[in-house]
This record gives C-alpha cells, sequence and structure tokens, in this order.
C-alpha cells in the first residue's frame, strides 16, 4: 500500500502543488536570512499576500496583476521590518511578530471591510493547469510534474534564478557578504543598508507570492487562519536547507511529499483520528530542527544589527 | 542621517514611550475608522464608555485582563533572559489541560486542597512544555522561536483530539467540550454578580513575586545577566543553561497557571476556543510593559480595555473589531522604535 501510493502520478501532482507555497515562503525567507535579517513576519505577510491577491482578482478577474499586486504588497511589508530592524537595528524577533500579528488582524480587517456580510466565502476562478508541450506526456512523471499550475512554474523559476544569482553574480557575492561580514561589505564599498532592505523587500514580497498561491491557484477563496503556521513551517525549511536554494527546493519536494502522503494514508486507513496526521508536518519540522540544528552553517550576522563604527 | 548612541539613557523617555506609542497607535488606526465612514472621536468615544463606562465593563476588562497578567508576564520573564518564548498560548492550554483532566472529578478533595493542587498542577503542564525546546536550544541549538510556535500547533491539534474522545463530556450533545469543573475547584468570584474571580488577585501576586524574584534574589539578578549578555554572564560563573531552562520552568508554568484561571474561575470547561490568542496578545503586554514585572498587570489591563472597548464600540457602529487586534499589534512595534530613542538620537552625516 506505502509503495502504491509513491508511484500514483495524482499523489506526486499533489505534492507539487503543496510544495508551491512552502518553496516559495523558504525562497523568500532565505534570501532575508542571508542577508542577516530574520523575517518572522512570514506568517503575516503570507496571510496578506493570500487576501491582497484574492481581493484584487476578484475585483479585476486577473490573475497575473493579482499575483504582481501581492508581490507589491510583500515588498511594502518588508520595506516596514527592513526599516524597524536594518536602519533602526531593534530585534528582529519581536518586529517579525509584531509585524506577523499586525498584518493578519489588518488583512481580515480590510477582508471584512470590503465584503462586510458574507457567510460562504465568495469564489474566484482561480490558475488553470497548464500543460507543458512534449514533457506532460511522459507516462506517470508527465502527469505528476509538466500539468502544474503556472505559479508552480514561477516558483521553480525563480529558484533557477536565485541559484544563478546567489552563486554566479556580483550582486550575490554582495548579498552573501553583507550577510557574513558587513563591516567587510562596507569597506568594499557595498551599501550594507540599501543590499539588507532590498533583499528583505525582495524576499517579502516572494512570501506574499506564496500566499497569494493559496487563493489564487490552490483554492478559490480566502478563508480566516488560512496560512495555519505554513510560514513558521518555512522558517524551519530555511535552516533544514542550511540556507542553500538547491538544499531549499528539494526539501520542499521532501516535505511536501509528507504532507500529500498524510493526506492519503488518511483516507485509507482512517484509524488515527485525524488530528493526528495533520501534526505531522509540525511535528517533522520539529525533528528535522533537532537533527540538522546543531551543525547548521548560520549566515555569521544573523540576528546582529549593523552599525558603522560599533562592534 | 544615522543613529548615535546617547552617552546617557533617557529615563524620561522610556517611562514615556508606551504612551506616545499608544497614542500613535490609536492616531494611525483612525484611518481604519474613518474608512468604515465613522466619526473617529465617537468610535473612540464608545471604546471607552464600553470599556470603563460601567460597572460591567469594568468587571468585564479586569476579568479579560487577567489572562494577559498570566501570558504577558510569561513573555517577560522569558524575554528577560533573551528566551525567545513564543508559545505562551500553547503553555496556557496545558495548564487549562490538565486542571481538566484533576479538576473534572479524577481527585475528590475540599477546595482548599483542591484549587492550589491544580493551579501547581497547571504550573508544572506549562513549565515542561516549555522546558522541552528550551532543552531543544541548549543542547543541540535548536531555534526555541520556531518550536514554541510549531508547539503550538501541536498542542492545539492534541487538545481537539481528547475533546473529540478521550475527555469529551458524554453529556455535551456533540460539541467539542470537556466536563466541568467540579464545584471543589472552582476558584470563588471576587465581586458578585460579574464574572471577576480570584484569579485577578493571582495574577497581582505573580506579578509581585515575579518582582521580588527579578530584583531581590539570585535567580533574577542571573536572569538579567543572562538576558543583557550570556557571553558575559558565563565569564562571571553563572552556568547559561541551568537559568534558561530555570527561566523555561518559570515562563512556562505562569502561564500554565493563567489557562488554569481561565478554566476554573471563569470558563468552567475546556473547548477549543478558551484562549482567543492570549498567548499571543501577551508579546503585546509584554513588550507595552518594557518587560518589567510591575508594569505588566496595567499594560494588560489596558490591552484587555481596548478589547472590551472596541466589541462594544464595532457592534455599536458595525465596524469590524479585528480593530482591537490591529490596534494592540502596531502598539508592539511603536513602542519599540520609542524605547529607541532613548538610547539614541538622530543626528546628520
Amino acid at each position: 500500500m506505502f509503495w502504491e501510493i509513491l508511484i500514483q502520478a495524482g499523489f506526486w501532482a499533489a505534492a507539487v502543488r503543496i510544495a508551491t507555497t512552502y518553496l516559495l515562503g523558504t525562497l523568500g525567507e532565505l534570501l532575508c536570512e542571508r542577508v542577516g535579517v530574520l523575517n518572522l513576519g512570514i506568517e503575516g505577510i503570507m496571510t496578506v499576500g493570500a487576501m491582497a491577491g484574492w481581493m484584487w482578482a476578484y475585483h479585476t478577474g486577473d490573475l497575473w496583476s493579482a499575483v504582481l499586486f501581492a508581490f507589491f504588497i510583500g515588498c511594502m511589508a518588508g520595506l516596514l521590518h527592513a526599516i524597524l530592524t536594518v536602519f533602526l537595528g531593534l530585534s528582529q524577533h519581536v518586529s517579525g511578530i509584531g509585524i506577523t500579528l499586525l498584518l493578519s488582524s489588518l488583512s481580515y480587517y480590510v477582508f471584512r471591510m470590503l465584503l462586510p456580510s458574507t457567510t460562504t466565502p465568495p469564489k474566484i476562478i482561480p490558475f488553470d493547469e497548464v500543460e507543458i508541450p512534449l514533457l506532460s506526456d511522459l507516462p506517470v512523471i508527465g502527469e505528476a510534474f509538466f500539468n502544474q499550475s503556472p505559479m508552480t512554474y514561477l516558483a521553480v523559476g525563480i529558484t533557477l534564478l536565485f541559484l544563478y544569482v546567489l552563486n554566479r553574480t556580483p550582486l550575490g557575492l554582495a548579498l552573501r557578504l553583507v550577510g557574513e561580514n558587513p563591516a567587510a561589505a562596507d569597506s568594499q564599498g557595498i551599501p550594507v543598508y540599501l543590499v539588507r532592505t532590498g533583499a528583505v523587500m525582495v524576499g517579502s514580497g516572494l512570501m506574499a507570492i506564496g500566499g497569494a498561491f493559496l487563493t489564487l491557484s490552490h483554492f478559490d477563496a480566502f478563508y480566516f487562519g488560512m496560512i495555519n503556521g505554513r510560514g513558521w513551517i518555512c522558517v524551519a525549511l530555511v535552516i533544514f536547507a542550511s540556507w542553500r536554494p538547491g538544499k531549499a527546493f528539494w526539501g520542499v519536494i521532501l516535505f511536501a511529499a509528507i504532507e500529500a502522503f498524510q493526506l492519503r494514508v488518511k483516507s485509507i486507513t482512517g484509524g488515527l483520528p485525524y488530528q493526528f496526521y495533520l501534526m505531522l508536518p509540525y511535528i517533522v519540522s520539529i525533528l528535522a530542527l533537532v537533527f540538522l540544528a546543531k551543525n547548521a552553517a548560520y549566515p555569521r550576522s544573523l540576528l546582529i544589527p549593523y552599525r558603522r563604527g560599533e562592534r | 542621517m544615522r543613529l548615535q548612541a546617547r552617552t546617557t539613557v533617557l529615563w524620561q523617555w522610556l517611562l514615556f514611550a508606551p504612551v506616545a506609542a499608544v497614542v500613535s497607535a490609536f492616531t494611525l488606526c483612525a484611518l481604519l475608522i474613518v474608512w468604515a465612514d465613522a466619526s473617529v472621536w465617537e468610535a473612540y468615544a464608545l471604546v471607552i464608555k464600553g470599556a470603563v463606562g460601567s460597572r460591567f465593563g469594568i468587571t468585564e476588562t479586569l476579568t479579560r485582563a487577567t489572562p494577559l497578567i498570566f501570558t504577558g508576564l510569561a513573555a517577560a520573564a522569558a524575554f528577560r533572559a533573551k528566551l525567545w518564548n513564543i508559545g505562551g498560548e500553547g503553555q496556557f492550554y496545558m495548564g487549562a489541560l490538565v486542571a481538566t483532566v484533576l479538576g473534572t472529578g479524577l481527585l475528590p478533595l475540599p477546595a482548599w486542597l483542591l484549587i492550589p493542587l491544580l493551579l501547581i498542577a497547571g504550573a508544572a503542564a506549562g513549565g515542561v512544555t516549555l522546558l522541552l525546546p528550551t532543552l531543544l536550544k541548549a543542547r543541540y541549538r535548536v531555534d526555541e522561536v520556531v518550536t514554541t510556535l510549531l508547539l503550538n500547533f501541536i498542542i492545539l491539534l492534541f487538545v481537539s483530539y481528547l475533546l473529540d474522545g478521550p475527555i469529551k463530556d458524554p453529556m455535551s450533545l456533540g460539541w467539542p467540550q470537556a466536563k466541568s469543573v467540579i464545584d471543589e475547584g472552582v476558584i470563588p468570584p471576587l465581586i458578585e454578580k460579574s464574572r471577576l474571580h480570584y484569579g485577578f488577585i493571582f495574577a497581582l501576586l505573580a506579578s509581585t513575586g515575579f518582582w521580588l524574584l527579578l530584583y531581590r534574589m539570585r535567580l533574577g539578578y542571573e536572569i538579567r545577566a543572562v538576558g543583557s549578555n550570556p557571553i558575559a554572564a558565563r565569564f562571571a560563573g553563572i552556568k547559561v543553561n541551568r537559568v534558561l531552562l530555570k527561566t523555561a520552568l518559570l515562563s512556562g508554568g505562569i502561564a500554565g497557571i493563567g489557562g488554569v484561571c481561565e478554566l476554573a474561575g471563569l470558563k468552567g470547561y475546556l473547548t477549543l476556543d478558551i484562549s482567543p490568542g492570549f498567548g499571543y496578545s501577551g508579546i503585546a503586554v509584554a513588550m507595552l510593559a518594557l518587560l518589567h514585572p510591575l508594569a505588566v498587570a496595567p499594560a494588560a489591563i489596558f490591552i484587555s480595555a481596548v478589547f472590551v472597548g472596541t466589541d462594544s464600540m464595532s457592534r455599536a457602529l458595525n465596524i469590524p473589531s479585528y480593530l482591537a487586534d490591529v490596534l494592540v499589534a502596531s502598539s508592539i512595534l511603536l513602542v519599540m522604535v520609542f524605547v529607541l530613542f532613548s538610547r539614541y538620537r538622530i543626528v546628520k552625516g
């Protein structure tokens, strides 16, 4: 039974679909942390991305501009986090938690204001799956990996872009240097504050797209509490990936496969109460941290604000 | 423009910071009220009236402040040692859960014995809940922010499972709720014809106790030392990990007692919505109190007043009650900014 699930195309298609939100959120968090800024606003930024993207699509009917709008809102949230933690050097922990609380409650407030008296949430027409020519004709693999939402392909494209930019370009070198040793970067003429702010903004934008995937592609409506800890899991996945985009990609796929697997096993066996299956992603995240955190190579300046001339 | 450290900390600023933060938060949120086509003055007048304008409002504010004092103290205790305990919510539920298991008929004891026992058991449950992430932090360097956050979800699902089966009240007509706490276990009311109970007094005692511990006892000194500079603390001969574990027991324990008081003093029986995010609001309480034990209770009463007042205002003016959460969350961010300017100033160049 175990192996039967693993060779089903539908199982892997579901895993890849689940992986998309985690992939975008994990890459966004990874970018923030690579320049030395922990972004615990992720949970709230994903919520606001899910709400703003959906609301845009609901009013305009256009999906791609909704993705862009979610990205923009995420960037603004990132700017707020950057002002507080990069320019003012405040505690990244407290600022992130504060932003999560602020953006979640603000999202709900805005949603209620714009749609005051709806008991059943209104729906939009979400992204349709797009078949990639030739590749989607492959048996099993084609249906599993090459017949997905265009946002999933976007997420994979962003992963490749991350791999290229971080490892092969001067910009990537600047990003990594700022995260490892901001004083050295400063002495090389790299504008530390600007690099950090830019990275946190783009990273937060990606988190928001990750949230928007839920309302624009995976589901078709915005629900209260729909992010449900996915952001925190991304923070754990970044550590699991030891801050590398390539490892993040495979880590996310593995994690999403576990989540898709528990959904299927649950429908077959029905033995354990459903709550234990729902616990599984959180437990797996904690276990992954326990096994990996001790040897994790943190970006050296993570959590440490940079003030020129101060040690 | 850049920040320059002041030579001395401006204490006046420090006292002024929470007030300034709250005033700014209310000013910013006025925009949300204007958007809802309501009069800002009327809305805020109704908030104040709803929170403190009547005997009912005042007792309700204090009732709702009780769990916030506990979760606020829990956050302050941990943050003082730079132990980032975001798991107050889960520890609160663990306290309530243990009180449900022991207090619904398992232990047929007189009240003077049962109530203290429930409080101690709840403290133990909350403390152990935070001990696990702290052990992982001390031994394997696992970030406690992520583990305490994820534990909240695990605990809530676990309670949900128990409420569906093992501790479900068979008389509850299908609702996921547990049996009521027996009469001997109920924390008595403080004022007649109100929901305010002795848990509020326990919360004030806990605040005072925590102040004594922090400023008059050795452990408190060690907590402050570890929080301000763990490396220096280690060189001074303080066993940092041991202090962190003790802090975890203290912080989680206080949150657990909060859960017991809410259950045995107010709700009577356990449901999945016994806490509307008290653990998270506790962080706001602690920040507004600038992590000072004696400022936690006033901060909690204030935040509770915002929640109670906004509830009644939002019903009257048809404004979403999420406004209260926006107010509280924005004051967390703003208070940090204002506190910063007691230590730094902006200079040109």
